[in-house]
């Protein structure tokens, strides 16, 4: 504390009037005009006043509202850390400086006492030096003070005062709008906070000491503040709420950490019980003054989201459960596949295995066998690398073949390897499902196609040059079947020209022999008519051969005109009977007819059938001295074949023979039956038509005892 | 003639190149009471016929230049001689050869060797059928 008593201070003598152009005075209004901050101007006044008014050096401090204390602003020949840490209590009224500056005149402070010089701290040291104030004399207290050394004659100048009014003026004036934009500001801020806690739907409140509400949030007034124009149950319900929550301030005064506690208010609007968790800080709101910060939590939502919770928790369970199941049913499924499956995670280790996997891929439990435990790390380092390169990939599906090694036997395993990235929903790889498939099966199944391929191949060959050389021999065939069928045609003319060269001589060995038989020529003796005879049966006989091979030229050429018509088999019976009844006559055997009751018309040349029957009739007369000779005609019902059965009880076939019978000039008996006068050809024409007519003949016999020819015809012929 | 008849017996041209073919059918058709007239070839026949204008003609098919189906076809044709029948005679045994002559317009067809007595109940069997009509 310095006394101005101590001091020499005294007002300095005033100089009259002013030395300095007014072109200088106006330089310095428009520079401070420029400047809008306090210690730019306060360096320009301090220059001019240096350079126009004989200061040497100079100091200029302000008086601070707010912290109450006189402070350096800025110095001329002064160090600036003396100018920043200068500073004194404007509190302290007997100080001399704060007497100067109250005084609103200028005071000297002079160098004859410079220990209270010293003592007065200020950055010009031990110097004297003139206070001047700045801004109007009329002010109790200026916005600061000048302190200026070096003055001429320790007089302050007309010049110096106007600078300090003008510096006073200018600086009050900043000051002002600098404070208004902290107003402004202040106020925008303040709202902005408003805002800010009114924003949060959680009731927010600053309380007093006393409890009293200093600052609360819209959410907190709605519950605690109400206005007349509410109604009486609302304003009933913020009267409740309010003293339930002075009460509940109160429980905690005496805590000076947060507290937390709960509190049940009422819902003005409806009435409803409102819980919440209050969560209440301590602040400091005045000097020695503590306030309450509390927010208060709405806990419905809270116990709400508890109680979700607790079924997310129940509905997690289950879901747990159900995976289990499911796993365990993945597990089942796995199990009964036989090719061994690897589930592999991200970070290429085994996860899962089945039985058939394990078997390769693990030590088998029991003694240890070095040689199996070998062949397992083998598989396992081939398993690895193929999975690792899958990862590398870019794949999601791989195959590949892999060789690996059978534990317990050391046979090589060939496998066809398929695996499957297992992608999650977010696109990450989270694991790779493998399925070894044996191909050992697979290799050998190939070898042996190769095998039957190569067999095949041969036989392909084989057959194609057999299907060439086939074709070959058909042309042959085809060649001489040309060939054949010139040379059929060729006999069929011979055949014809041949008879009928022999018919003409033929025509006049009968012609003549008949002539004389009539008698044309004149009577003959007996003798030579008896001859004669001969010779007529001869020449009959003659032609009945040359008839018979022309028919069976004709059967072979296929020349043989066939005409199906219906046919009433009893009917044609009975015409052969006709024919051959003077034949009957001159022997004394027994003719029997036995026809099976309704037999049905069929089809077929009934010429030809007749010619057949006749033939077959004729032998039998021809080839029984004594007995019988039957004809037998029935209905095979299951073939629907009519058969006509020729029986006698005659001489007989004998076994070796009865095959040979129906040849051309077959005759068994061949003296017997040139007796008979057959041509020898009968049966074979008679065999011939019947297969023209799609039928057959047959023969059952013995020698000596009888034979039985049987024709059977179709009910139609196949080529009809 | 051999029966004093009012009316005079049928007059039957036969045709046959051969000798001995001619000879039997002409000698029993004689005998047998029929006039008879004969013609080696094809060319005879046809004068001899459109001549004689006979009631039957026996016609042997296979015949030297002018044939039997020819000289048939040419009688046929003509208004003096087509109502005379003709008997086709002819040693093919073949049905080809048979239906060859009805074509052309022969009557019946007889197949060489034939007996002179069944050759007669054919040459009647023409006669009559043409009197019938």
């Amino acid at each position: 504390m310095v006394s101005l008593a101590h001091l020499d201070v005294l007002p300095p003598p005033r100089s009259r009037g002013g030395s300095v152009g007014s072109k200088a005075k106006l330089g310095l209004v428009s520079a401070l005009l420029a400047e809008e901050e306090a210690r730019p101007c306060a360096v320009v006044a301090l220059r001019w006043l240096v350079r126009h008014a004989g200061v040497e050096r100079a100091v200029c401090a302000v008086a601070d509202s707010e912290s109450g204390r006189l402070l350096g602003l800025t110095g001329i020949g002064v160090s600036v850390s003396s100018v920043d840490s200068f500073g004194l209590d404007l509190g302290d009224r007997a100080h001399p400086l704060v007497v100067a500056l109250s005084g609103g005149e200028p005071v000297v402070f002079h160098d004859s006492s410079q220990p209270l010089l010293r003592a007065l701290e200020t950055p010009l040291g031990n110097l004297s030096f003139h206070a001047v104030p700045l801004g109007s004399s009329k002010e109790e207290i200026g916005p600061g003070l000048l302190l200026l050394t070096g003055l001429e004659d320790g007089l302050v100048s007309d010049d110096i005062l106007w600078v300090a009014e003008l510096l006073g003026v200018r600086l009050a004036s900043l000051w002002y709008r600098r404070a208004q934009a902290e107003e402004r500001r202040h106020k925008r801020e303040r709202s902005w906070l408003f805002s800010t806690i009114n924003a949060v739907t959680d009731p927010i409140l600053l309380t007093d000491a006393d409890g009293r509400i200093l600052v609360a949030n819209a959410g907190a007034e709605m519950l605690l503040t109400a206005g007349d124009d509410k109604r009486e149950g609302w304003r009933r319900a913020v009267a409740l709420n309010n003293m339930l929550f002075s009460a509940s301030l109160f429980t905690n005064a005496a805590e000076s950490g947060p507290t937390r506690r709960e509190l049940l208010l009422v819902d003005p609007s409806e009435g409803k019980d409102l819980p919440f968790e209050v969560l209440s800080t301590p602040v400091p709101i005045r000097l020695g003054e503590t306030g309450l910060v509390s927010v208060l939590r709405n806990v419905t939502d809270l116990r709400r989201a508890t109680e979700e919770i607790e079924e997310n928790y129940r509905r997690l369970r289950v879901a747990e459960a159900a995976t289990r199941a499911q796993r365990d049913r993945l597990d089942l499924i796995l199990n009964s596949v036989l090719d061994p499956i690897l589930v592999t995670d991200a970070e290429g280790n085994i996860a899962r295995m089945n039985p058939p996997a394990e078997r390769m891929f693990t030590f088998p439990p029991g003694k240890r066998n070095v040689e199996v435990e070998r062949r397992v790390r083998t598989n396992d380092a081939v398993f690895s690398s193929f999975v690792s390169s899958l990862y590398a990939g870019q794949a999601r599906h791989w195959r590949r073949t892999l060789s690996l090694i059978d534990p317990q036997t050391g046979a090589t395993v060939p496998v066809e390897a398929i695996s499957g990235k297992v992608v999650s929903k977010h696109g990450e790889e989270t694991a790779i499902v493998t399925i070894l498939h044996d191909l050992t099966e697979a290799e050998e199944k190939a070898r042996l196609y190769e095998q039957v391929k190569r067999h095949s191949d041969e036989l392909r060959e084989r057959v194609r040059e057999a299907t060439a050389e086939l074709a070959e021999q058909n042309e042959l065939l085809r060649r001489q079947a040309f060939q054949l069928e010139q040379a059929s045609a060729m006999k069929s003319q011979f055949l014809a020209n041949v008879s009928h060269e022999l018919r003409t001589p033929l025509n006049a060995i009968m012609g003549y022999t008949h002539l004389m038989l009539e008698g044309v020529s004149g009577e003959m003796t007996q003798a030579q008519h008896d001859k004669l005879g001969r010779v007529d049966a001869n020449a009959r006989h003659l032609l009945a051969v040359i008839n018979d091979l022309l028919d069976i030229a004709r059967i072979e050429s296929g020349k043989m005109p066939v005409q199906i018509e219906r046919v009433l088999l009893p009917e044609l019976i009975d015409e052969v009977m006709t024919e051959v009844e003077p034949v009957i006559a001159g022997t004394r055997l027994a003719v029997n007819r036995m026809l099976a009751p309704e037999l049905p018309e069929i089809e077929t040349d009934r010429q030809k059938v007749k010619q057949i029957v006749l033939n077959l009739l004729s032998n039998a007369l021809k080839f029984t001295p004594e007995g019988a000779v039957s004809i037998r005609l029935e209905h095979e019902r299951g073939s629907g074949e009519i058969l006509i059965a020729v029986t006698d009880t005659g001489i007989g076939v004998a076994e070796e023979n009865q095959k040979t019978i129906f040849e051309a000039f077959e005759q068994a008996n061949s003296s017997y039956a040139r007796r008979q006068g057959g041509t020898g050809l009968g049966l074979s024409i008679c065999r011939r038509l019947a297969h023209t007519l799609d039928g057959r003949i047959t023969l059952v016999s013995r020698l000596g005892e009888g034979s039985t020819f049987t024709l059977y015809l179709p009910s139609k012929p196949r080529t009809a | 003639m051999t029966r004093g008849d009012a009316t005079p017996a049928p007059l039957v041209l036969v045709v046959d190149d051969v000798d001995h073919g001619r000879e039997i059918f002409a000698e029993y058709l004689e005998f047998r009471g029929f006039r008879v007239a004969t013609a080696a070839d094809g060319l005879e026949a046809l004068e001899k016929a459109f001549e004689l204008l006979p009631d039957v003609i026996l016609m042997d098919l296979s015949l030297p230049g002018i044939d039997g189906w020819e000289a048939t076809r040419r009688l046929k044709q003509d208004d003096r001689t087509r109502d005379i029948p003709i008997i086709a005679l002819t040693a093919h045994a073949l049905a080809a050869a048979h239906d060859k002559a009805r074509e052309v317009g022969c009557n019946a067809v007889v197949t060489k060797p034939c007996l002179p007595k069944d050759l007669e109940q054919e040459v009647r069997r023409q006669l009559e059928a043409k009197t019938t009509e």
